[in-house]
């Protein structure tokens, strides 16, 4: 069984600093809120204060329920929002000022898979592929490499990606992420929706991600066994706060609980899956 | 390779890649553009046929008529352009894509210039095809025609298209839905001030104002000087599409960075549905 070769590290990547250093890190969403009036809006703090750190080669597991703001933590680490407060540093570097930095550190598999759906696996890694600077003598080996190691077959490369499955798809996502050799790996739900054996294909590849790669990984899921088998550490976010982020061990043993789902009750004095009104309004920023 | 020399290379690539993108997404979507295509010729001949109807004599009806074509096809041109930049954004969010191209480590500055670089190279092909198609057609004879002329002076008018198309682009990063409809808006209105069919004298004055401002307007005038009677680039036409294109860029560049913030603060910059 072949593995990929370590990633190539850029010269921006310190090794005498944590992986992730959030400290404080704040975002307030405004948006309608109906129930107060036609053009009433309102504050939803997605994120409130959260402070955790993050070492490199880890793997933490983010838990929450929709709305939590698991994904808004993703969206602030990957760039793509602006903080409210507080601040986030990858590798030494700040998320914020410094994103071009940043962004050939990280890459993501999220809950969608996102292509464009007319084009093929082969296509949509390869222009993918152009914006690291990668280029098509590169890819050439690159693609057909990485595509086998996450178990596409090689005569669906040039099939579009609207005809394959959810597992597939998501198997081209993690593919995508990987190919640019990202020292901070970014998954929001990635198995999320995926039939049972696509979900476990995709847990031993993370698996092996972390067995051959020298990536950090931060794994946001609702999915409490899946935390529990891949991370060294989990975290449960709630409403925005981050209540914990400790080993399962130390966690089960804090609140004298048996399970993830014990311990969430105890923290938050809920079950799982109840919601209210201000999760669901909270759910549309995830 | 120096720190600035491994940055170009690797923006340059960058740049490649959405060429690359469109070129796969043009060939996914060929019997699409044939479709457009016959259509557009279609459509352009119940324009240039107007000039058949008016009774000139021959010379002056292959004027009229070459006129009218030049408008039409100067016209697919640069809304091809146009329409490219304007929905930079949009088909990303369309697709889901939107968050991994902007969390890529690409510069905005070659993401717009790759799609602007694609948009140019695809609405050359389509307008010399639709040029010659309908020539043939209805029988369009251009003796006199200055093509390098009239060529030099609509790759200035690119450039001036791509800096307005920038400003435009940014309209559905910051509404996603409204933005795109206001895009029409300013597309639809620049094909009416610009003298697409007729001298823009014709207009009331302060449309002809308006017209000032568009660059449609120098490379029409232009080309058809070019194509109908021969003449050189007109520096009359060159120096206001030189101006827009100077300033333009910029402003679009500063106002799609302005744009792209106010995104990131407010969440929008994720997919639609």
């Amino acid at each position: 069984m072949s593995t990929f070769a370590a990633p190539r590290l850029s010269t921006s990547v310190r090794r005498d600093v944590p992986a992730v250093e959030v400290d404080n890190l704040t975002k307030v969403f405004r948006r309608r809120d109906p129930k107060a009036g036609r053009f009433a809006r309102r504050a939803f703090p997605a994120l409130k204060e959260v402070t955790f750190t993050i070492e490199r080669g880890e793997c933490v597991a983010i838990l929450g329920q929709n709305g939590s703001g698991k994904s808004t933590l993703v969206r602030l680490l990957s760039t793509l929002l602006l903080e409210d407060g507080g601040s986030a540093r990858i590798f030494g570097h700040d998320a914020f000022k410094e994103a071009r930095r940043i962004r050939r550190l990280v890459n993501r598999v999220s809950v969608e898979a996102s292509f464009f759906k007319k084009m093929s696996a082969q296509e949509n890694l390869s222009y993918a592929a152009r914006f690291y600077g990668m280029t098509p003598s590169q890819t050439r080996t690159a693609i057909p490499e990485i595509l086998q190691r996450v178990g596409f077959p090689p005569d669906r490369r040039t099939e579009s990606m609207m005809n394959l499955s959810r597992g597939m798809q998501q198997k081209v996502a993690l593919a995508r992420a990987l190919l640019t050799s990202p020292v901070l790996l970014l998954l929001d739900e990635p198995t999320t929706g995926l039939d049972p054996r696509s979900k476990l294909e995709v847990q031993d590849f993370v698996r092996e991600v972390r067995a051959t790669h020298d990536a950090t990984i931060l794994l946001c899921t609702h999915d409490m066994a899946e935390a529990e088998a891949l991370a060294d550490r989990v975290g449960l976010l709630d409403r925005g706060e981050l209540l914990f982020l400790e080993p399962v061990a130390d966690v089960k043993r804090r609140f004298g609980v048996e399970t993830l789902e014990e311990a969430f009750f105890a923290a938050t004095g809920r079950t799982f899956e109840e919601e209210n009104h201000d999760d669901e309004l909270r759910e549309v920023f995830g | 390779m120096t720190a600035i020399g491994a940055t170009m290379r690797n923006e340059l690539i960058g740049l490649g890649g959405f060429v690359e993108r469109n070129i796969y997404l043009t060939r996914r979507y060929i019997l699409w553009d044939i479709a457009f295509m016959v259509w557009t010729i279609a459509n352009t001949l119940t324009i240039v046929f107007i000039a058949r109807v008016e009774n000139l004599p021959k010379a002056k009806e292959n004027e009229l008529a070459t006129i009218l074509l030049v408008g039409a096809v100067i016209w697919a041109f640069l809304g091809i352009i146009f329409e490219f930049m304007t929905e930079t954004v949009a088909w990303e969010r369309w697709e889901g894509t939107i968050e991994y191209t902007f969390m890529a480590p690409v510069s905005r500055t070659m993401h717009l210039f790759g799609q602007g670089a694609y948009a140019v190279l695809y609405g050359l092909i389509r307008a010399t095809i639709l040029f010659f198609a309908v020539s043939a057609f209805i029988g369009i004879h251009t003796p006199n025609a200055n093509y390098l002329a009239a060529l030099g002076l609509l790759a200035i008018a690119s450039v001036s298209f791509i800096g307005v198309g920038m400003m435009t682009s940014v309209l559905p990063l910051i509404s996603p839905e409204k933005g795109a409809q206001l895009g029409f808006v300013a597309q639809g209105v620049m094909l009416v001030v610009s003298g697409v069919y007729y001298p823009v004298s014709v207009m009331p004055h302060w449309m002809q104002l308006i017209s000032k401002l568009s660059p449609a307007t120098y490379v029409l005038r232009g080309d058809r000087a070019s194509i109908v009677h021969g003449t050189g680039v007109a520096w009359a036409d060159a120096w206001p599409l030189l101006i827009i294109a100077v300033l333009s860029m910029p402003i679009g560049l500063a106002v799609f960075t302005i744009g792209e913030r106010h995104a990131k603060r407010h969440g929008k910059l994720k997919r639609s549905g």
